[in-house]
């Protein structure tokens, strides 16, 4: 194996990197403050693309709006389902919210079922993005150079948010020491909505990057949602660092491993989950936020 | 006298348009038959949920259905002396479930035959239960050649397509036309490992040669094949033989396309294609593929008005599959009023050696040895949808594969049932 192709094979893997990332930093704030692990995660990043799909097909909006607009949408559905039902469950057993989650999991796949079948639906690549570059060995998509670029730059951006405003220090409190955040007098609970409907807007991004790339259909998600979970076990639960830093690492290193043998790319995740469990039982990044 | 010929015509007009699935070969003197329990169930197991669903799926179901009421339309509602009731199954494309589900028809609702059965391995798991249970079980979205070949039993019938069939017309005509140098990749499971061995065999049989060949993951999590097709880049075969089904195949084409692989003259075939696949990735960007079907909804006038009655009714144009579960049904139904009753050895005698004609079968015979349905298939073409004259038509016919050529030498299946 050469050097070039290995390292067009990492591209590769920093693309599944990003999806990773953004949907498990999306899971991990909402587990920091809401205290509900999302089961109902990949739905909405399923939810997101096809909301690129119809708002293409129903009223001519493009890819790039899309990106804006679609995210929007489905925040404002999260909003809803936060206020009508997620609500009722905190503080109770995490197996309620485990349940509530997976119930609307269930409900919305086969919801798109029934109204788009199981077999997906087209999407094209953004025009000023089809082109590919050459990547010394091979002919590299543009736009997957984009999706890296840009889960990198809304990551990014996520940090800002969360390390460097006020909003961001309610939300790190929480995460870290919930209930002393409460003691000291901060109004979690008003923030529990926005930050719902943020870490759904995140999984409906990374739908939306998909769309292009990957079979537009109801159970898109169920199955990368899996995986998901594996990198923020991973990552360390509620870390926020963690869930980027292993989204990106999880998925170069399963693409670097396919090369070897193509059955490696699902194993390398769970191989990786078990060895992190048993060394540091709290993830990569786990204690050293806990602490 | 005009008035006797018009009559005449009409009446013939409305038998073509009602019994298109009319057997030429039938006619047998409709003895009164007696059904072992009074009345006949007929069970399809297929996935109503997963991948698999829109291809088969309840419309499937439907399609059974649709053979029952034109059959009791044509030979009356008494046709096989007692009530036809079918009923059906999600088997989640899981084998253990597909197994289960067939004990429990053939056991508990007596049922006589079990029609579909997508998913290869999900498949050979029925045709066991059936050689068991000794009744019938006729195959028909499953493609593994197993099921006439090491698997094989006296009750077990393969109809429309398998993998031996996708690799006589798309192997050969891609390596004459396309390319001899293949890279293929297929999912790794039974129906990928299958179609792996046909094309390998295809391709070499007709002067091509396989450079290498990958497994993907199945069921295939992140839904890339980024990994396998920047190999196919660096390989740089002429040809990339995708032998990915359903959602799996539509990540492989999209991808192919994002990666611009035909830029770099390596060419594209395609094992399996139904027409959900081609929705999916959408039509211009299939526009060119060739590949082997057994039947295409528009390819004559007795096929579309089957497709017609089709739509009606669910709203789709039928994929081969649906059309393989009526004219399946419906040839299951003429030969018990042949045979005179359910009874599955009777009616076993009845099939084999039978030759037939219908709306999707042409040219057809069931080989008494192996119990392969032989019927010719067709090459096809995805059309550009400039030229297409309605939603769902995607494929012109460019050719015929004779059912000798689309078969697999009797020497080759090594069935002992």
């Amino acid at each position: 194996m050469d050097l070039g192709y290995l390292s067009v094979q990492l591209f590769n893997g920093l693309v599944n990197g990003a999806f990773y990332a953004l949907l498990s930093l999306g899971l991990a704030i909402i587990f920091g403050v809401l205290g509900v692990v999302n089961f109902a995660h990949g739905a909405v990043y399923m939810l997101g693309a096809f909301a690129a799909y119809l708002l293409l097909q129903q009223v001519g909006i493009g890819f790039w709006p899309a990106l804006l607009l679609a995210p929007l949408g489905v925040a404002l559905l999260g909003v809803i389902v936060e206020r009508l039902l997620l609500r009722r469950v905190y503080g109770l057993d995490p197996l309620y919210g485990f349940l509530l989650t997976y119930g609307l999991t269930l409900f919305i796949q086969d919801a798109m079922r029934l109204r788009f079948g199981i077999q997906g639906q087209p999407y094209p690549t953004p025009t000023e993005l089809s082109a590919s570059v050459s990547l010394g060995v091979v002919g590299y998509p543009v736009y997957r150079l984009f999706v890296i670029a840009f889960s990198i730059a809304m990551c990014a951006a996520v940090w800002f948010l969360i390390e460097r405003t006020r909003l961001g220090m309610v939300v790190r409190a929480a995460t870290e020491r919930g209930e002393l955040t409460r003691a000291l007098g901060i109004d979690v609970d008003r923030w529990v909505t926005a930050v719902f409907a943020f870490g759904i807007a995140l999984a409906a991004l990374a739908g939306v990057l998909a769309a292009p790339m990957r079979n537009v259909a109801p159970l898109m998600g169920s199955e990368l949602i899996i995986l998901t979970f594996a990198v923020v076990v991973i990552g360390g639960m509620g870390s926020i660092v963690g869930a980027v830093a292993a989204g990106f690492l999880i998925g170069a290193l399963a693409s670097l491993g396919a090369v070897w043998s193509p059955a490696l790319e699902n194993v390398i995740v769970f191989a990786l989950m078990a060895v992190v469990l048993l060394v540091r039982p709290a993830g990569l990044f786990g204690a050293r936020e806990a602490t | 006298m005009k008035r006797v010929i018009a009559l005449a015509m009409v009446a013939a007009v409305m038998a073509a348009a009602c019994g298109a699935a009319a057997p030429s070969g039938g006619g047998a003197p409709a003895t009164a038959v007696k059904l072992t329990s009074g009345k006949l169930v007929m069970g399809v197991i297929n996935d109503q949920s997963g991948v698999y669903a829109d291809l088969s799926g309840k419309n499937a179901v439907e399609a059974v259905k649709m053979a029952v009421e034109d059959f009791k339309a044509k030979y009356g509602d008494n046709a096989l002396g007692g009530q036809i009731e079918v009923i059906t199954a999600d088997h989640q494309n899981k084998p253990d479930v597909a197994s289960s589900k067939a004990q429990e028809f053939y056991e508990r609702n007596n049922a006589s035959v079990i029609f579909d059965v997508p998913t290869s391995s999900a498949a050979l798991a029925i045709a066991k239960v059936a050689g068991d249970q000794k009744r019938l079980y006729i195959n028909i979205t499953a493609a593994t050649t197993d099921l006439t070949g090491a698997s094989c039993n006296k009750y077990t019938f393969h109809y429309a397509y398998d993998t031996y069939m996708l690799a006589a017309g798309t192997g050969k005509w891609v390596t004459e036309n396309l390319g001899k140098q293949w890279y293929i990749i297929y999912p790794n499971y039974a129906f990928g490992q299958d179609m792996e061995k046909s094309f390998r065999s295809a391709v070499t049989k007709f002067g091509g040669n396989v450079i290498q060949s990958d497994g993907s993951p199945f069921p295939n999590q992140t839904g890339d094949f980024s990994q396998l097709l920047l190999k196919a880049g660096q390989l740089k075969p002429q040809v990339l033989g995708a032998m990915q089904a359903g959602g799996d195949l539509v990540n492989v084409v999209k991808q192919y396309n994002e990666f611009k692989l035909k830029d770099q003259g390596i060419k594209l075939a395609i094992g399996l294609l139904f027409d959900t696949d081609i929705t999916a990735i959408g039509q211009d960007n299939m526009a060119g593929v060739v590949y082997t079907t057994p039947w295409v909804w528009s390819m004559d006038d007795q096929a579309k008005s089957f497709a017609d009655k089709f739509l009606k009714r669910t709203g789709i144009r039928p994929t081969f599959a649906h059309a393989a579960n009526y004219s399946a049904a419906w040839q299951y139904m003429e030969a018990i009023r042949r045979a005179g009753t359910d009874d599955a050895d009777a009616v076993v005698k009845q099939l084999e050696g039978y030759k037939f004609n219908d709306f999707f079968i042409r040219n057809g015979q069931i080989r008494a040895e192996d119990h392969w349905v032989m019927h010719d298939a067709l090459l096809a073409q995805v059309k550009p949808s400039s030229e297409a004259k309605e939603k769902f038509d995607y494929s012109k016919v460019l050719g015929t594969i004779p059912a000798d050529t689309a078969s697999r030498p009797l020497a080759d299946a090594n069935c002992k049932k």
